[in-house]
């Protein structure tokens, strides 16, 4: 049993997404005030829309499709994987959720490619600003260590294992 | 005798008691009033003020084409809403407050545009360039204030500002809207 399609395309897709904005987030933070910068940023906030979209319509698919039956395992390595990917499907919405957040306290109005303003649920407050971005900092470490262990866990599964969760989850080629 | 000296008190008292009263609204209430300003970056829409500035005015609603002002604006006293912001733009790509401290806008005639409504020509002077740019405003009284709001538009490129790399209008526009708010009273005399 595999997962469906649109799973398997919004699961890449996700991971994509998390693992650019992840890296652009850690680069653009230290940097100088520039035109660079500003870009970098709205950038870093249109992917975190984007993940957050496609998030929404992951969540939606899972609650409405059955995925395949997990392989034979240890009820606690079940478990954990079970705890794991709620936990990510928390964190996919989440993470961009407290961007968003920071970005409106901090006084700066998240526009969707420059184009779609997104309204601000949040008045100007630098202290709550600060606050927020250490919540989306620490979720963002959060979010790292659970997908690198779900990754570790994945491959250990293809390479030692040598079952099937990896490629149910792999796009037909 | 007493008598007398009671009516010529009283006389006196009553007479300081008429205020000599300009027709003009002539002294700005500064903490009550301001300056703000109004751009794009990366297509999120952005403001910020002045905190210092100064407006020498006379205004008299009855006769507004005689209307004076002249408001000077502390150019390092912005506030962007970020210090980084802040110190980034007092440097010499942006205000270069440091050869340039202030900016000016002189008042060269005011016309009413009928209702409460005024044009307002002026000469605004920022980092050495000067252009004839024109606000619209405008005036309602609220009791002893004249209250007047408007708005000005001016190009940063006219005026060099944002120089280098910020040259580039896709992550800060060239247009830069200024508002402001700015309540007088009529004072006694134009003394402060």
């Amino acid at each position: 049993m595999r997962y469906t399609g649109t799973a398997i395309t919004l699961h890449w897709l996700i991971a994509l997404g998390i693992a650019g904005a992840f890296s652009v987030g850690l680069y653009m933070h230290e940097l100088p005030l520039s035109p660079w910068k500003l870009k970098i940023y709205s950038w870093h906030k249109w992917a975190g829309v984007t993940i957050f979209l496609l998030a929404v319509l992951r969540v939606l698919w899972r609650l409405t499709h059955r995925p395949p039956v997990p392989v034979p395992m240890p009820r606690w390595q079940h478990l954990v994987a079970e705890g794991t990917h709620r936990l990510l499907y928390v964190l996919i919405l989440a993470v961009p959720l407290t961007g968003w957040l920071m970005s409106s306290a901090k006084g700066i109005q998240t526009v969707y490619f420059g184009v779609l303003p997104i309204p601000d649920l949040l008045a100007k407050n630098t202290d709550l600003g600060d606050q927020l971005k250490e919540v989306h900092e620490t979720l963002n470490w959060v979010m790292a260590f659970l997908v690198g262990g779900h990754v570790l866990a994945a491959l250990k599964h293809h390479l030692i294992d040598r079952d099937d969760t990896l490629r149910r989850m792999l796009p037909r080629f | 005798m007493k008598k007398f000296v009671a009516i010529l008190l009283l006389g006196t008292l009553s007479l300081m008691q008429v205020p000599v009263r300009a027709a003009e609204f002539n002294t700005v209430q500064i903490d009550k009033s301001r300056l703000d300003f109004a751009y794009r970056q990366m297509g999120v829409p952005m403001n910020g003020n002045f905190r210092k500035f100064s407006l020498q005015m006379g205004f008299d609603p009855a006769k507004p084409q005689a209307a004076s002002a002249v408001m000077e604006v502390d150019l390092s006293s912005i506030d962007t809403g970020s210090a980084e912001a802040d110190d980034e733009v007092k440097g010499k790509l942006w205000f270069d407050t440091r050869t340039y401290p202030t900016a000016r806008f002189v008042v060269t005639g005011i016309k009413p545009l009928g209702g409460d409504r005024y044009e307002v020509a002026g000469k605004f002077t920022l980092k050495g360039r000067t252009q004839d740019l024109r606000a619209a405003a405008t005036f309602r009284q609220e009791g002893a204030f004249g209250v007047f709001d408007g708005s000005l538009t001016f190009k940063r490129a006219d005026f060099a500002i944002g120089e280098g790399a910020w040259a580039d209008f896709g992550t800060v526009a060239n247009e830069i809207q200024v508002r402001f708010h700015i309540v007088a009273t009529r004072a006694a005399t134009k003394k402060k």
